[in-house]
């Protein structure tokens, strides 16, 4: 095995061998459990490094043998995946940071750290699978990871969360699962390709490739989180907040979008999908999900459950970029895979130390709490009106570019949709903004649990990770049109792999 | 005299054979010992096979017609395999499970030693007859292993199981008797050619009766009846044996048929693959409803091989093709590693709270986490997620089945993961429900040898492990021609 074979296992072990060590660490061992979690967590984001040089040079890294007869379980570093990657391997490295604070005293936590490493190698799993059997294999293993995340707590709330979860994802992952066999029957492989794998298909199967394109846009909408498949989403907010992190920006929900990516571009190939007639279908259910979870957030009181509306909308940003047929398009929906994961991340850690810190855990109950928790209400604040889209932050990267790109494709509508979102979102976010900066306090706090320390207003490790991805909001925001910002990779992307032209 | 083939049978017996002199409860190192050389005789005889294809033994010089011929092709090859993969960990896991003085461990050692003889002597055969005699061993050697547990339910258990048995074999002997007043000969390969889709009614009848007696034995619904009652009853390393091995015996004995002397029966009506895969199609839905709602966990896992042994159904209407076949055996491993290593984990969580009731599980993940976790990995098997030797097997099976247009069983499959995911998932979640350690209802965890729990976590692992390697597995399924 060469050196570019083993790299893709290499940044697989680098946090799946940590997390099997990990689950059968006694739970008295803190000291060791973190150090194996964060250089499980550094060495992959070294691994991650090295694979982005490489690939920007032309390396192709590759590994997969035969798992049955005529069947391959394959992994392949692209640009596309690397950028999934990137994301992932860093929020991994803050949110383990984060959760090491978060859980600090709490039971289980070699079972957590545990399934939490597990999850972040599926998702590298996913990112790497060069072909839709090994896609669905580390999509399943992803949900499965996840499960145990979710009902962490044990209690009879997190159990029904749960469920509800698993109900979903687990009936998504049959559906795809049928789409994958039948294209499988049709191609005799399902490898991804750059410029789509369906084309030489005679126009006979025309309908079939139809059905199958609906089957497997809904197997990874579920995860995704597309109106109608999103009801899992806010139940799941049950979970403690870096699991929540780990769902709604590094893992979850980003898979499904990857997912739509990959399928869009790699099986059907963008024309081929255009002269099917599948886009302005996908383009029309994103623009409903992306309406709908504003609406829907704007009545949560619940701060966690606002959140999880906000993404249910945010995250088809993405898959309205994919839809969106030409290249302005494309390169705003990838570029919002990451930006909405910065983001998102930010906003969460941010609701988590509120919780954990005073006990808040309802937009109502956040009057002044500004003045208490100023860092993290400055973090807050960032991400927020990056998800309006203010200048200068990562929102109005993703937004500009989408918004060109509908103008481009001759999409005026999908322009409306968009400016509506912003809209909404300033509705649902500002006023919380308000009521932490400008309203007065009204102690005491629902269950104040840590005191403040001079300008600590929190535990540092609860503090670090959204200041540190606060201020990432803004870089990729304000150094967008550098060498090495999101936004050049995923402009890389779309002249590299997808031959388009850019402007 | 270093045949694997002979060996094979003879070693099982003598083990058997020492352990009732040696006392009650005793003989378990030996075994232990002895099946460490079995596994190996398989892995020497995996490479026979794959070298020199079908292997044929005369037993003392003798061949068929006048003495016996053992065969060993892919196929059977696969199942000895399977049956000493699981045996080994298996007699370790019962000897820590059976202490010096319990009753039910009593007569375990023979007994298993007969079982396992009978099985590996089953899988060699050549010979109608000769099926006969191993399938009667092995029938009587479960049935032992089930009243063994002494109590008035096990009894009663026993006592339907071995009715169900003998009517069963005595089906399948009432047709071997047709066939051989009809040709003069019961071997296998020269029956092959003799019977073809003109065959006299007497050969359909006697097709018929193998066909009945064998889904009675594999308990296929609705001919299930007796099986839940005896796994569910049985000590835990017996249930073990039970679901993982022994049905899957009658299992390819069908399939063996089906394939080798009445293949001209069965190629010429189509339809009558459809009749298996009916009932098998039921029996994943009703098995799968029962092992939801079932009370007790013995049960609830009963219930789901009820429902996993129909999977190995859905393959008849699609044996045209060489990729049912390997969906049966990928099965036929999944379901027997999975199944033993959860037979095991509910032998561990009965003994350590006591109880075996599913809502008494509540805060065993905390208290017994690598039980629990060798639980959820051989649910993933049954659910049928990947990564998993289930994965693959239900992968194989809707491919075969969408590739000859049978729509039917590929939705049949995939609703029966789903509903697998509801039993499996209702004790997981029991499983990591939280109970405050002052709460009055909390089930007391008794401490347990280690040795349980690593065995049902090692047999779990390789369910889940096949799944990511399934090749060589299904290219020594089809070495040899299934006859």
């Amino acid at each position: 095995m060469t050196l570019n074979e083993a790299m893709p296992l290499a940044v697989l072990a680098s946090s799946l061998l940590p997390g099997l060590i990990i689950f059968l660490l006694p739970e008295a061992w803190i000291g060791r459990r973190t150090v194996l979690n964060l250089s499980g967590a550094v060495a992959k984001l070294v691994l991650v490094g090295v694979l982005l040089v490489g690939v920007q040079g032309g390396v192709d890294y590759g590994f997969g043998y035969a798992v049955l007869p005529g069947l391959d379980l394959l992994f392949k570093v692209d640009a596309l995946g690397l950028l999934f990657m990137g994301l992932s391997a860093s929020l991994w490295l803050l949110t383990t940071l984060y959760a090491i604070g978060y859980l600090e005293g709490a039971p289980q936590r070699s079972r957590f750290f545990g399934f939490f490493s597990l999850c972040v190698t599926a998702t590298m799993g996913i990112a790497m699978a060069g072909n839709l059997f090994t896609f669905f294999i580390f999509y399943e293993l992803l949900t499965l990871s996840t499960f145990p995340l979710v009902v962490h707590r044990g209690n009879d709330k997190a159990m029904n969360g749960g469920t509800v979860y698993l109900a979903y994802t687990l009936a998504g992952g049959a559906l795809l699962l049928i789409g994958i066999i039948w294209l499988h029957q049709l191609l005799g492989h399902g490898d991804f390709a750059h410029a789509g794998i369906v084309t030489d298909l005679d126009p006979t199967y025309d309908g079939q490739l139809k059905i199958i394109f609906l089957l497997l846009i809904v197997g990874v909408g579920v995860k995704a989180a597309i109106v109608p498949l999103h009801g899992w989403l806010p139940q799941a907010m049950v979970a403690p907040a870096p699991v929540s992190a780990l769902l709604h920006a590094v893992a979850v929900v980003k898979a499904g979008a990857f997912g739509v990516i990959r399928i869009v571009y790699e099986i059907y190939g963008i024309e081929f999908a255009h002269t099917l007639h599948l886009l302005t279908p996908l383009a029309m259910a994103a623009a409903v999900t992306i309406i709908w979870g504003s609406l829907r957030a704007l009545f949560q009181d619940d701060l966690k459950k606002r959140l999880a509306y906000s993404t249910v909308s945010q995250v088809s940003y993405i898959v309205l970029g994919v839809a969106l047929f030409g290249p302005v398009g494309t390169v705003g929906g990838l570029v919002h895979l990451v930006h909405q994961g910065i983001m998102k991340i930010t906003l969460f850690f941010c609701a988590g130390n509120y919780a954990e810190t005073l006990g808040i855990h309802k937009v109502s109950e956040m009057n002044g709490v500004g003045r208490r928790m100023p860092l993290t209400t400055l973090a807050f604040g960032v991400a927020a009106l990056g998800m309006m889209g203010v200048p200068l932050t990562a929102g109005a990267i993703s937004k500009g570019w989408l918004i060109e790109g509908a103008r481009a494709a001759d999409m005026n509508w999908a322009i409306w949709v968009l400016w509506t979102s912003s809209l909404l979102n300033a509705a649902y976010f500002l006023p919380i903004l308000w009521r932490a900066g400008f309203r007065q306090t009204a102690p005491p706090w629902p269950a104040e649990q840590l005191a403040r320390h001079g300008w600590r207003e929190t535990a540092w490790l609860l503090l670090l990770p959204p200041l540190v991805t606060a201020a990432a909001t803004l870089a990729v925001g304000i150094l967008a049109t550098s060498e090495f910002s999101p936004l050049a990779w995923a402009q890389f992307i779309a002249r590299n792999e997808y031959r388009l032209v850019v402007p | 005299m270093t045949d694997p083939l002979v060996w094979l049978i003879l070693l099982p017996l003598t083990w058997a054979s020492l352990a009732f002199p040696s006392g009650p409860g005793r003989g378990a190192w030996l075994a232990i010992a002895a099946l460490g050389v079995q596994l190996m005789l398989v892995l020497l005889l995996v490479v026979d096979v794959t070298e020199s294809g079908i292997l044929v033994r005369a037993v003392g010089g003798w061949g068929a017609p006048l003495g016996i011929d053992l065969a060993a092709d892919g196929l059977s090859v696969a199942m000895l395999l399977l049956t000493q993969v699981i045996a080994l960990p298996l007699a370790i896991y019962a000897r820590s499970y059976f202490s010096a003085t319990a009753p039910e461990g009593k007569y375990f050692w023979p007994l298993c030693g007969f079982l396992l003889a009978g099985l590996n002597g089953l899988y060699l055969s050549a010979d109608l007859f000769n099926l006969y005699v191993t399938l009667e061993l092995v029938g009587l050697a479960a049935v032992g292993l089930v009243a063994a547990g002494g109590g008035a339910r096990q009894i009663a258990a026993a006592l339907r199981y071995l009715f169900a048995m003998l009517l069963g074999s005595g089906a399948y002997l009432l047709a071997v008797a047709l066939i051989y007043a009809a040709y003069g000969t019961v071997s296998m390969k020269t029956l092959a050619p003799l019977i073809t889709a003109e065959a006299p009614v007497v050969i359909w009848l006697a097709g018929g009766l193998m066909l009945a007696g064998l889904m009675l034995k594999t308990a296929l619904f609705p001919f299930h009846f007796w099986l839940p009652p005896a796994h569910g009853g049985a000590s835990a390393p017996v249930s073990a044996l039970l679901s993982a091995l022994v049905v899957k015996a009658s299992f390819y004995l069908l399939l063996r048929l089906w394939l080798g002397p009445f293949a001209g029966l069965t190629a010429g009506a189509g339809l009558l693959g459809w009749l298996p895969a009916t009932l098998g199609a039921l029996a994943i839905l009703w098995g799968s409803c029962q092992a939801i709602r079932a009370q007790r966990i013995k049960m609830l896992i009963a219930y789901s091989t009820v429902a996993q042994l129909g999977y190995l159904f859905l393959i008849f209407p699609l044996l045209t093709g060489e990729a049912a076949l390997r969906a049966g055996i990928m099965q036929a491993f999944a379901h027997g590693l999975a199944k033993a290593a959860m037979f095991m984990t509910a032998g561990v969580l009965i003994k350590a709270t006591g109880q075996d009731r599913v809502d008494s599980l509540a805060g065993a993940a905390q208290q017994l986490p690598l039980t629990m976790f060798a639980f959820g990995l051989a649910g993933v098997t049954l659910t049928g997620l990947p990564p998993s030797a289930g994965f693959l097997a239900k992968w194989q099976l809707i491919e075969a089945a969408m590739a000859q247009g049978a729509w039917i069983i590929a939705v049949v499959v995939l609703v029966g993961g789903l509903l697998a995911a509801g039993y499996v998932f209702r004790v997981l979640r029991q499983g990591f429900l939280l109970v405050p350690a002052t709460s009055a209802d909390t089930s007391v965890f008794h401490p347990l040898p280690r040795t349980l729990e690593w065995m049902a976590l090692l047999l779990a692992a390789a369910s889940v492990l096949l799944g990511l390697r399934g090749v060589e597995l299904m290219e020594l399924v089809s070495l040899g021609g299934a006859v």
